[in-house]
């Protein structure tokens, strides 16, 4: 059967500095997945390049069998929460129907039909009497929704997710759950960038454990025990942080270039 | 000799101008122009007359030209300020000035063209080399910006001295480029401007949904398959257009406000973009007309100053006025509150009162209810004629007592029982300690909306005794108006 995701030898770096070492990965589709490790594992950094937002070092990634460009329909996305400005001049309204961007030509005005579907995901999380608030005026839980609204306006088969239940109230972490599941049933993969252990084993179906290169992938019964926790958790690995300096100040040689 | 008279006369209308300019913003026809001319001196009423009727080719020219790149930058402007971007505005408009020097060494003249062609080049220049200094360096944009602002702004200094020297071409006009002449504005330049407003309009509306997406979410934009880098670039053109074509009738120097204050000034008025672009060309078109009416009126005064202190005037009234955001507003809206909520504590204090008494009687010596909230007579005389005023308590002829209205039985009522409920359900809900709830209900209670109540009896279960064991007054207490005491005076009696 075909990955919905696919990475091969993935290596991200930050101005010459990897922080992410060699990913290998094939998740298959229908799954709900955790990214967990430590801070400064690369979590948020190996949805980014997967996305295109990180620059790759090394290494390729599929979508469905092909490249992210060509794919990028089949992909929804949430981005960290803080990642934007919520004083912008935009009502909820507005950011979900940008979930329906992708499906339209450059210069097209969404339809009645774009914004059927806009009011849709927003009642699905339970955010339509707030449809034209202007999205400073949102509590963190509900800025939260309409991000996710706005992935799910995107109709995608493939959502990553960066941190969704950062700073969220307890009721919102359960509606955020309840969607994800039900997108599962239908058939969806999700990744999701999750900090919080405690419930990791309880919401995820796999869990990816890393901490600047891949420690662990697998069911979650199997792969969420001590030894793997330890090994994710248990220190950052300083002798190739120290390698990774290095290599940044070096200066670049002939060699390196292709 | 002749300078120094200039000079007074310059000053003596000043004051002059701004009273007839506020007041032709008002009623700008020719009409009016006429009648308040009476008031001042001939010479500037002249000119406002000749502004008002268009009598003059040039002048019309001036008048258009200043509008069309009014709107331009308004309309840029608010893209520049919902991205942060406001310094990139002024880095930009310093930059081209290398551009606007070559542009004139290519004929040797004022060549309209030429000499826009240099400018844009010039800034995109300079836009790139931001983008290239942040991504190489550790730099972050400011920095960036700060560098480029000066350096492009030294070589241009550099070449326009160069071409001062020149021979034959003292006479160049190019002066103008620092601090802005609209009367300089030809017909070509006219032309110009017109063509680069289509085309800012144009691209603006139709790129408007990737504009806005980039501006908020660039890194969704790129997830979905947008070319956020060329956009970036397409908007720094249309903002060197914007720019380029302001230079003559502003001003280098100025520029940069023409883009920034009349966006602000929308930015405090809505929480559309697609408002704050629209609100924004309209400003700019304002700031930029009474501008060039200053500055015609005034002897040919240099206009950018002009045009960005009508900005200004636009931004302050925005900044005061604003119906939501407006500093006055907020401040009127608030002292509104703070007086209804001393009316309201007087009121509470009443009730009280009465309910020391078991509410055997109706009246309530001013003397006692001035002790009780630590007031003077005159304190308490002056805050009971309000309550009077607002129809909510009689006062006897002597001024010795006091009773409700059945409105402010009514309200007084409502607030207690508010105050109450707030403690209740801060004790049973949440838990706080009986002796921690008052202050908390203090301010609660003046804010509790009628639905909030109706909710919070239903989860009390229509409880009747606060945490302090006092009455909670129910709807048909409050009903029945003062005639009636509280339902169970027994109760009451005991506290």
């Amino acid at each position: 059967m075909e990955s919905a995701l696919e990475l091969h030898d993935l290596t991200v770096a930050y101005h010459k500095k990897p922080v992410l070492y060699g990913i290998d990965l094939a998740v298959p589709s229908g799954k709900m997945v955790g990214i967990v490790g430590p801070n400064g594992a690369g979590k948020s950094t190996l949805i980014k390049a997967v996305l295109g937002l990180a620059p790759v070092a090394g290494g390729w990634v599929k979508v469905f069998g092909k490249s992210y460009r060509e794919n990028c329909k089949r992909v929804g996305y949430v981005p960290q929460r803080e990642s934007v400005d919520w004083d912008f001049p935009v009502s909820v309204m507005d950011v979900v129907l940008m979930g329906r961007y992708g499906h339209l030509r450059l210069a097209q005005r969404p339809t009645a039909r774009d914004r059927e579907i806009a009011m849709q995901c927003l009642d699905k999380v339970q955010m339509l009497p707030l449809a034209n608030r202007q999205i400073g005026n949102l509590s963190g839980g509900q800025q939260q929704r309409v991000f996710l609204a706005r992935a799910l306006a995107q109709e995608s088969d493939l959502y990553l997710m960066d941190e969704p239940f950062v700073g969220v109230d307890a009721a919102t972490e359960a509606a955020i759950i309840a969607v994800l599941q039900e997108l599962r049933e239908q058939g969806k993969t999700l990744l999701v960038v999750h900090h919080d252990l405690a419930n990791a084993r309880s919401y995820f179906d796999q869990l990816i454990l890393i901490n600047m290169r891949l420690v662990a992938y697998g069911d979650t019964v199997e792969v969420f025990t001590p030894e793997v926790l330890q090994a994710t958790y248990g220190g950052r690995l300083t002798l190739l942080d120290d390698v990774a300096q290095a290599m940044a100040r070096r200066p670049a040689l002939d060699s390196d270039r292709r | 000799m002749s300078g120094s008279k200039k000079k007074r006369i310059s000053t003596a209308s000043g004051w002059q101008m701004l009273v007839l300019g506020g007041l032709l913003l008002l009623l700008p026809t020719a009409a009016q122009a006429a009648r308040i001319s009476e008031l001042v001196d001939t010479d500037f009423a002249q000119r406002a007359a000749r502004f008002f009727t268009f009598q003059d080719a040039s002048l019309r020219d001036a008048l258009l030209g200043s509008m069309l790149l009014g709107g331009c930058c308004g309309m840029m402007g608010a893209f520049l300020v919902v991205r942060k971007l406001a310094l990139m505005g002024d880095s930009l408009s310093h930059a081209v000035l290398p551009g606007v020097a070559l542009g004139f060494l290519w004929h040797l003249s004022k060549d309209p063209v030429a000499i826009f062609i240099g400018a844009t080049l010039a800034g995109l220049l300079g836009a790139g080399t931001v983008q290239l200094l942040r991504r190489t360096t550790r730099h972050q944009e400011d920095a960036a910006l700060g560098f480029v602002l000066a350096a492009f702004f030294s070589i241009g200094i550099c070449l326009f001295t160069m071409i001062q020297n020149l021979p034959g071409s003292s006479k160049s006009g190019l002066d103008k480029f620092m601090f802005g002449q609209a009367a300089a504005l030809g017909r070509e330049d006219v032309m110009l401007l017109a063509v680069v407003a289509v085309a800012v309009t144009m691209a603006v509306t139709l790129l408007f949904k990737e504009y806005r997406v980039t501006s908020f979410d660039p890194g969704f934009a790129r997830s979905i398959g947008l070319p956020v880098q060329a956009l970036h670039y397409s908007l720094m053109l249309l903002l060197a257009f914007a720019i380029v074509s302001a230079l003559q009738a502003v001003g280098i120097v100025l520029v940069s406000a023409m883009l920034v204050i009349p966006a602000a000034a929308a930015y405090l008025l809505t929480d559309r973009l697609s408002l704050m672009v629209l609100l924004g060309a309209a400003f700019g078109v304002m700031a930029a007309a009474s501008g060039a009416f200053f500055s015609f009126a005034g002897s040919n005064l240099p206009t950018g100053p002009f045009m960005v202190l009508s900005a200004a005037a636009i931004f302050a009234a925005a900044f005061l006025f604003a119906p939501r955001h407006g500093w006055l507003t907020r401040w009127w809206r608030e002292r509104c509150q703070a007086a209804r909520v001393r009316r309201e504590n007087l009121l509470k204090a009443m009730y009280h009162a009465l309910e020391q008494c078991s509410f055997i009687t109706e009246q309530i010596s001013v003397r006692e209810l001035a002790e009780r909230r630590r007031q003077t007579l005159e304190e308490m005389h002056a805050a009971l004629r309000e309550l009077e005023r607002h129809g909510l308590v009689t006062v006897a002829a002597d001024r010795s007592v006091v009773s409700f209205t059945p409105a402010g039985w009514q309200r007084a009522c409502e607030i207690v029982r508010n105050h109450r409920l707030w403690e209740l359900y801060l004790t049973r809900s949440a838990q706080y300690a009986a002796d921690h709830v008052h202050d908390d209900a203090e301010s609660v209670e003046h804010l509790l909306s009628e639905a909030t109540v109706m909710q919070l009896e239903k989860q009390l279960n229509y409880a009747r005794r606060d945490p302090h064991g006092k009455l909670i007054p129910g709807l048909a207490d409050i009903q029945r108006g003062a005639r009636v005491t509280p339902r169970d005076t027994e109760a009451g009696g005991m506290l």
